[in-house]
């Protein structure tokens, strides 16, 4: 598999700590890429500020590392300025539900042609280890050094409910299950968003689980389901995994150029 | 649509002016958030952009606004946002990555009344400030400005040219009284106007192409997203690929060229008109709409026979330190007319070489300075009471 050739190995080694998840999800992804056979030159990679948001310097596509919360308002603008290019925004957890939470149901409202990637490790990896809006009440972190107390987003029905038409979930254990849902996302016409459960060893791992990175990364194995498996009836703490919404719906940024169009022939 | 061949005349308003002026740039994508004293320019642009192909959209908020322009900018196409002062805070962040990034583009702010929510549809020219220093970090920034609606046509136009030519955001910094008085315009035909396109880097495919390694001119050629040559573009120090670097010295050369990019070129990117200053004794210096009221007391005082010159500023950054001190050397008194409680006449006082004699005359309580406002303080000034 030429991961490699999708790679600026000038800019090697990368600053992600030993066993973090979203090297994981950056290989996925390039595999992804390379199996829909994407020319690297249509290829926009957008992300925000984060752990997960320095993916795209080391991606050799056009690559946009703008502010934290932000990416999505940013790929609007290159989507709108060029429909034709396969925009593809990873976001950390905070970046995409808590800063950017406005862009994200937007971006999802308006059903643009953009693939969205939520690389939820449930904390702030980059800051060091504070709570986001998916730290799940009990865990601990360097802002609720008591166990948090906040309720967490479920951020696949946080993106049902502001209208994306393509929602699926999947962790990095699950990693050719998260390529075939990259495929799908990139393929679908509109706004779809795939959150990737992943392990941040450094900050989530030693204050919550005190295991090793792989054994974090198992666990998913334990912790979550396919959508419809029995195994939830039973333990309806399970997560699931698989695509939740896979619709047709208007794409804006082609409907923006059909009204150029018609805006034309009225003239 | 049909573009005319000939110059034509309209009767509009003032944010009207600033769209015309952005079509004839060659504005592609708009984005931008309502707000009063600057909607306008947005109901206009939804229906003229995609009239001539381009594009608008309305976004959630003035900071997603800002970044959505930026990423349309970096796929070539020439863009611009609009706002008033609430709406411009919310834009400082994102207008420094514009500057880090060095991404071209044109920001309106319509100035009405601060601070916070203010009083919405009033005058004020209260943000120069903000303008020069909203967002954090050392940096340069080029403001422009403009006092009836021939010149803010020129003025718009000459802001997409400065930002295709220094690669940078440039702010097009008006007041509610310009933004909505009504004035003929003449639209010159194309061609009449100098219009700035993209410089595009001439390193073929294949070639190792370097985005923020400045030409010897130091301009940077630029590439589009979808063309041949893939780069990284991000708002933390970089090197010449635009790949995050902590190197000190990266960061020194890179803030440097920042900087003096646009503040070593003050001469060039001065935009200033000069009225009745030959033989001015007293020398009034002035802005946007306060410079009409400015002009009025000129040519009133001239037909007393008193010796009144006005300099009315269009770019406000890069200070125009050299016109002013020019202008100002051997003036018995230089009368700054503004409204706000004092940003331009602190520069002055900066650039002069007589700053004893720098006085100000202002209104910041949302009424328009008018005439009268401005002879009272030369009364007070003169020696000859109010
Ligand atoms: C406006 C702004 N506020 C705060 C920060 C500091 N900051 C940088 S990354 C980050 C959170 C990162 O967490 P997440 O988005 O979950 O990404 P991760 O590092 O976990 O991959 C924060 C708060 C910032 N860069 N900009
Ligand atoms: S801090 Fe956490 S998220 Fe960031 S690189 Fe390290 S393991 Fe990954
Ligand atoms: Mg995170």
């Amino acid at each position: 598999m030429p991961v490699k050739r999708y790679l600026r190995q000038r800019f090697f080694p990368q600053l992600w700590c030993a066993g973090c998840g979203h090297g994981q999800i950056m290989a996925s992804l390039i595999r992804a890429i390379e199996e829909l056979g994407l020319q690297k030159n249509n290829v926009v990679v957008v992300s925000g500020i984060g752990c997960s948001s320095r993916m795209p310097g080391y991606l050799d596509f056009h690559t946009l590392h703008t502010l934290h919360g932000r990416a999505l308002a940013f790929a609007t603008g290159v989507k709108m300025g060029r429909p034709e290019l396969n925009v593809i925004v990873p976001m950390g957890d905070g970046d995409a539900s808590a800063i950017g939470g406005n862009h994200l149901i937007h971006a999802a409202r308006r059903n643009i042609n953009i693939t969205a990637i939520v690389m939820n490790n449930n904390i702030y990896g980059m800051t060091g280890g504070q709570s986001s809006p998916t730290t799940p009440v009990a865990a601990k972190s360097t802002t609720a050094p008591l166990g948090n107390i906040d309720p967490a987003f479920d951020l696949v029905e946080l993106a049902k409910g502001a209208g994306a038409s393509f929602v699926a979930r999947s962790t990095t254990y699950h990693s050719k299950e998260m390529q075939n849902m990259f495929v799908k996302a990139i393929n679908h016409k509109g706004f779809s968003f795939v959150e990737v459960l992943t392990q941040c060893p450094t900050y989530y791992g030693r204050k919550n689980e005190g295991v090793s990175p792989t054994e974090m990364m198992k666990k998913f194995a334990t912790t979550t389901t396919s959508i419809g498996s029995p195994k939830k009836k039973e333990n309806p703490e399970l997560i699931e995994r698989g695509v939740f919404v896979d619709q047709e719906r208007t794409e804006y940024a082609s409907s923006y150029c059909e009204m150029i169009n018609q805006m034309r022939k009225q003239k | 649509m049909k573009r005319s061949n000939v110059a034509t005349q309209k009767f509009i308003q003032g944010n009207e002016a600033v769209v015309e002026g952005a079509l004839y740039a060659g504005l592609g994508f708009y984005a931008g958030y309502p707000i009063t004293p600057s909607t306008e320019i947005a109901e206009q642009l939804a229906e003229k952009l995609p009239a001539r192909g381009g594009k608008f959209i309305q976004m959630e908020d003035e900071i997603a606004s800002m970044c959505a322009i930026i990423g349309a900018a970096l796929t070539g196409q020439k863009t611009m946002t609009a706002t008033s002062g609430p709406g411009f805070s919310l834009m400082q962040e994102a207008l420094g990555y514009a500057v880090m990034a060095e991404v071209p583009c044109v920001v309106v702010n319509v100035q009405r009344t601060g601070p916070s929510t203010g009083i919405a549809t009033t005058v004020a020219q209260a943000d120069v400030m903000q303008a020069r220093w909203g967002t954090h970090g050392d940096h340069a920034i080029i403001a422009l400005t403009a006092s009836n609606l021939q010149d803010l046509f020129r003025i718009t136009v000459e802001a997409f040219n400065m930002a295709e030519t220094y690669r940078t955001p440039v702010i097009l910094l008006i007041d509610e009284v310009v933004g909505h008085m009504r004035e003929k315009l003449t639209i010159p035909a194309p061609g009449e106007y100098q219009v700035v396109d993209r410089l595009l880097t001439s390193v073929p495919s294949g070639i190792d192409y370097h985005p923020y390694l400045p030409r010897e001119d130091g301009r940077l050629p630029m590439s589009d997203f979808g063309g041949v040559h893939r780069y990284n573009v991000t708002g933390l120090i970089h090197d010449m690929w635009g790949f995050p670097s902590t190197d000190p010295a990266v960061a020194y050369n890179l803030i440097h060229h920042l900087v003096d990019k646009i503040e070593n070129m003050e001469l060039e990117i001065a935009r200033y008109q000069e009225f009745f200053t030959e033989d001015a004794e007293i020398l009034l210096i002035s802005y946007g709409s306060s410079a009409r009221s400015a002009l009025q007391v000129v040519e009133d005082r001239r037909k007393q026979g008193v010796k009144m010159g006005l300099l009315e500023l269009n770019t406000l950054w890069p200070f125009p330190a050299e016109a002013v001190r020019r202008n100002s050397a051997g003036k018995n008194y230089i009368l700054v007319v503004e409204m706000n409680m004092g940003q331009i006449y602190q520069e002055v006082k900066k650039a002069v070489q007589n700053p004893e004699r720098v006085y100000l005359a202002n209104r910041f309580d949302g009424i328009f300075i008018s005439h009268n406002d401005i002879g009272k303080v030369l009364n007070l000034i003169q020696g000859k009471g109010v």
